[in-house]
């Protein structure tokens, strides 16, 4: 019950903020809140991994550009294909990947993880340059369509609106978890593994089901970002920067609860908006680079844990 | 021996050149309390990872209430009715006392009986209460002294509803006082049917709780039996004071 | 079948000094990852910082790189000492290492690379030198020294890195300080004071990394990232702080990048790298020549 009355509180934060964009009635609006949105869904993905179970993952680029690799692919093959549809299958294509990245690799030190993770993103960034079907390294335009194929208004709020559903479902989802037998299995794995597995914890399957569910979400938040850029090219799509905010926003907000990746996302995401306006997007990222190593060393557990004792 | 719960026959582990555990043989029945001693190095821990699953044997059977273990997984064993609490206590750090023992509680005892046989919130009261730790059941566990955290360790181990218990040096560095009063405890669970496994350094403390005696030296066994007769044998007493 | 012989005896050669300029890049993720347990993925960016420092006493000054990067070295020392001091500080004595730390080396990588994007923009930057251009030719091989050069310095750089391992104290102190950091305590050494000491020689070792980086291929900031896989794979490969076993491996890599570049296309090089690391950790973790 208690999860049920959460989605509906999320339900109607989503629509008063939707109702509030469309007052404002400015396109840049929705532009930046786009991306402060798939933000949020990008750092609860990457927390139930790493906040929740401590895997620290540095492939977010990976999953989120599979997604939308995905997307140009079906654009191309399946045009008539709904986009939720196809963030669908971005979704299963991420969260397979994720999957088994983990098979290979969890049975090892945590340390091994997360280098493969940074390994596989090269891999596959090599892969989509030298694959011509999706543009190779010249890169794939994509036609966005001009209106909202589900309410009057232009195609960018549609994305908006999507991407707010998105939101939603991580955020809930990630609570669930926080609170479920997997959240504590989660916990116990990311404490002390050993004892996890003594306790009766099967840490490989719960490990498992973390990445591909973290991969899952990432590959879902990067399938409309075809439609959002209407080009893209592989090293956009598979910019360090995903990853570095997507870590960033989770250990600033503070990786122990729901709470904090979403905190993180909105408050960096709206911070380099701002930045990348009024300084310059190198100076933007600077500042989140600057800001993750402040708050590992200064803010342990990020801003969440000012408030608690 | 009647109804014997656990059977190691065989048993080997080498790491590199250097063997750790020797053609061990060892049955334990249901309900019975048994002592494992033996010196530093002399292949005890080994011994409990081994039948723990934390580590492979290279050689030799385990078998667990009909069970046959080699190759299964940690989790599978706990789940089957084997719990041990660690030589270092090992919370989980991040979670408070009471979420400490609803781990096992989630993914042990209630997987055994098929879901929700058991409220975990009463559970998980009535163990911590049982070591003394209810009042604290919402501290995490850096609040604890040593004693607390070794009553933790074996309350969570119980967490599993576990039918065989090893205790893993469960009294190292606690007071005289301290002993008594996890030996009174361990006792107790006993006195519930539990089978333990006690492996422990302070003889004071083995003797007193052991009904049989099993003596480790480099890896081989070389006694099991009444413990008043072990601790007279020439060579257990060779092992432990030096030839 | 004249022509691809050609083709392969050449590629084998430079696979080869490649692989020894791969062994120098990798020598100081030996030490720190292999040898200390710290996972420290912004070794690269000092690498390509390494790169930039002897750009500018090349362009600017007019200096020779590799000596430059000589008289540079004290430099990066104390610039991996205080690093060390912060991570040690911050995380080692909290036992918080894991997430963290690796959070915090992830940022110090990013902000090197944005910092070095906002100071020398994202164009390509050689030096210049009298080996930079000229090659050896040897029948139907050839040796350009662009590759010679960094494959001697490598080669040095290694070879008083493993005397000063193996004959100060030291060096043995470094590699106990990982298996066994009590029985240094008791050998009255401070093992965060070793480690430090560890840390700093492995930054070092980006100053002349560097130079020879930017000697064999023109370098701009983001190729710091070509070079995280590169190195963690040899490194892992070759057994996680054995010098020889980093040799070897890397060799092999460089062996198997240069035939890749030169039968499918220098596009699918970093492939190589990657794809070796992903089979080496999903079959053999403890490397090549690891014990299990």
């Amino acid at each position: 019950m208690r999860n049920a009355y959460f989605v509906l509180a999320a339900l109607a934060v989503a629509v008063v903020t939707f109702a509030v964009a469309r007052l404002i009635d400015n396109a840049y609006v929705f532009f930046a809140g786009y991306v402060v949105l798939q933000y949020i869904v990008l750092a609860t993905a990457w927390n139930i991994l790493g906040g929740f179970t401590g895997y620290v993952n540095f492939g977010t680029a990976a999953f989120f550009a599979l997604g939308a690799y995905t997307t140009v692919v079906l654009h191309k093959t399946m045009p008539f294909l709904p986009l939720p549809a196809m963030m669908l299958v971005g979704g299963v294509v991420s969260g397979l990947i994720g999957l088994g990245m983990g098979y290979l690799t969890l049975r090892l030190r945590g340390t091994f993880f997360s280098i493969a993770t940074l390994a596989m993103a090269v891999v596959a960034q090599t892969l989509i340059t030298n694959w011509n079907f999706v543009g190779g390294s010249r890169g794939a335009y994509i036609i966005r369509p001009s209106d909202s194929p589900i309410f009057s208004g232009d195609y960018i709020q549609y994305l908006f609106v999507v991407m707010l559903a998105l939101s939603v479902i991580s955020v809930s989802l990630a609570r669930a978890i926080q609170f479920s037998r997997l959240g504590f299995g989660f916990s116990a794995i990311r404490d002390d593994e050993g004892a996890a597995e003594a306790s009766g914890v099967p840490t490989l399957k719960l490990k498992l089901i973390a990445t591909a569910l973290s991969g899952g979400l990432m590959g879902m938040a990067g399938a409309p970002l075809p439609y959002y850029v209407t080009y893209l090219d592989p090293a956009s799509g598979f910019s360090l920067s995903y990853a570095v905010n997507t870590i960033a926003m989770p250990l600033i907000g503070g990786t122990a609860t729901w709470l904090g990746p979403v905190i993180g996302a909105i408050l960096l995401g709206t911070l380099q908006q701002v930045a990348t306006v009024t300084i310059s997007s190198a100076l933007s990222l600077l500042l989140v680079g600057v800001l993750l190593v402040t708050f590992v060393i200064a803010a342990p557990k990020g801003i969440v844990g000012w408030f608690k004792k | 021996m009647s109804n014997v719960l656990l059977t190691v026959a065989g048993l080997g582990k080498r790491f590199g050149g250097f063997t750790a555990l020797n053609d061990v043989d060892l049955q334990v029945a249901e309900g019975e309390r048994l002592g494992l001693i033996g010196p530093n190095g002399s292949g005890k821990s080994t011994l409990v990872n081994c039948l723990c699953g934390t580590l492979r044997n290279d050689m030799g059977k385990v078998t667990f209430g009909g069970h046959a273990l080699n190759g299964m997984s940690a989790h599978r064993r706990t789940r089957l009715g084997m719990a041990r609490s660690f030589q270092l206590p090992r919370p989980f750090t991040t979670l408070t006392l009471a979420e400490n023992i609803r781990v096992p509680i989630l993914y042990a005892a209630n997987v055994k009986t098929g879901g929700h046989a058991v409220d975990p919130r009463e559970r998980c009261d009535a163990l911590l209460d049982m070591v003394g730790l209810l009042p604290k059941a919402d501290l995490k566990p850096a609040d604890l002294t040593q004693i607390e955290m070794r009553k933790l360790e074996l309350a969570r181990a119980m967490a599993s509803d576990p039918r065989l218990l090893i205790a893993d040096e469960a009294m190292a560095g606690l007071s005289n006082q301290e002993v008594d009063e996890i030996l009174a405890l361990l006792l107790k669970l006993n006195g519930q049917g539990v089978t333990i496994i006690m492996i422990e350094h302070i003889m004071r403390a083995v003797l007193a709780f052991s009904q049989r005696l099993v003596v480790l030296v480099a890896g081989r066994k070389i006694a099991d039996g009444m413990p008043q007769d072990v601790i007279r044998q020439p060579d257990v007493v060779a092992a432990y004071l030096g030839s | 079948m004249d022509l691809s012989f050609d083709l392969l005896g050449n590629a084998l050669v430079s696979g080869l000094l490649l692989g020894g300029f791969y062994a120098a890049v990798t020598i100081g993720v030996s030490i720190s990852f292999g040898m200390l347990d710290i996972v420290n993925i912004a070794h690269p960016a000092f690498i390509i910082l390494g790169s930039y420092t002897a750009y500018i006493a090349n362009s600017v000054f007019g200096f020779d790189p590799i000596l430059s990067s000589i008289v540079l070295l004290p430099a990066f020392y104390l610039l991996g000492m205080a690093i060390y001091h912060v991570y040690d500080v911050s995380f080692e004595r909290r036992g918080d290492a894991s997430i963290r730390g690796l959070a915090f080396f992830f940022g110090v990588l990013f902000i090197t690379e944005v910092t070095l994007v906002l100071v020398f923009g994202v164009d390509y930057r050689l030096v210049d030198a009298p080996y930079v251009g000229p090659s050896l030719h040897f029948g139907v091989i050839d040796l350009p020294l662009r590759l010679l050069v960094p494959f001697l310095v490598s080669c040095a750089l290694i070879g008083s890195l493993q005397l000063f391992m193996s004959y100060t104290f030291l060096g043995r102190a470094v590699q106990a300080v990982a298996q066994d950091p009590m029985a240094l305590r008791l050998m009255g050494a401070n093992p965060s004071k070793i480690k430090r000491i560890a840390f700093g020689l492995s930054i070092a070792s980006c100053s002349v990394a560097g130079a020879i980086l930017i000697i064999i291929q023109p370098v701009e900031p983001s190729i710091a990232r070509d070079y995280i896989g590169r190195i963690f794979a040899i490194c892992v490969m070759g057994g996680l702080g054995s010098f020889g076993g980093t040799i070897i491996a890397a060799v092999i890599l460089g062996v198997m990048e240069s035939l890749t570049s030169t039968f499918y296309g220098p596009s699918w090089s970093p492939a190589v790298a990657f794809g070796f690391l992903l089979i080496t950790l999903a079959v053999r973790p403890s490397g090549l020549f690891g014990r299990t």
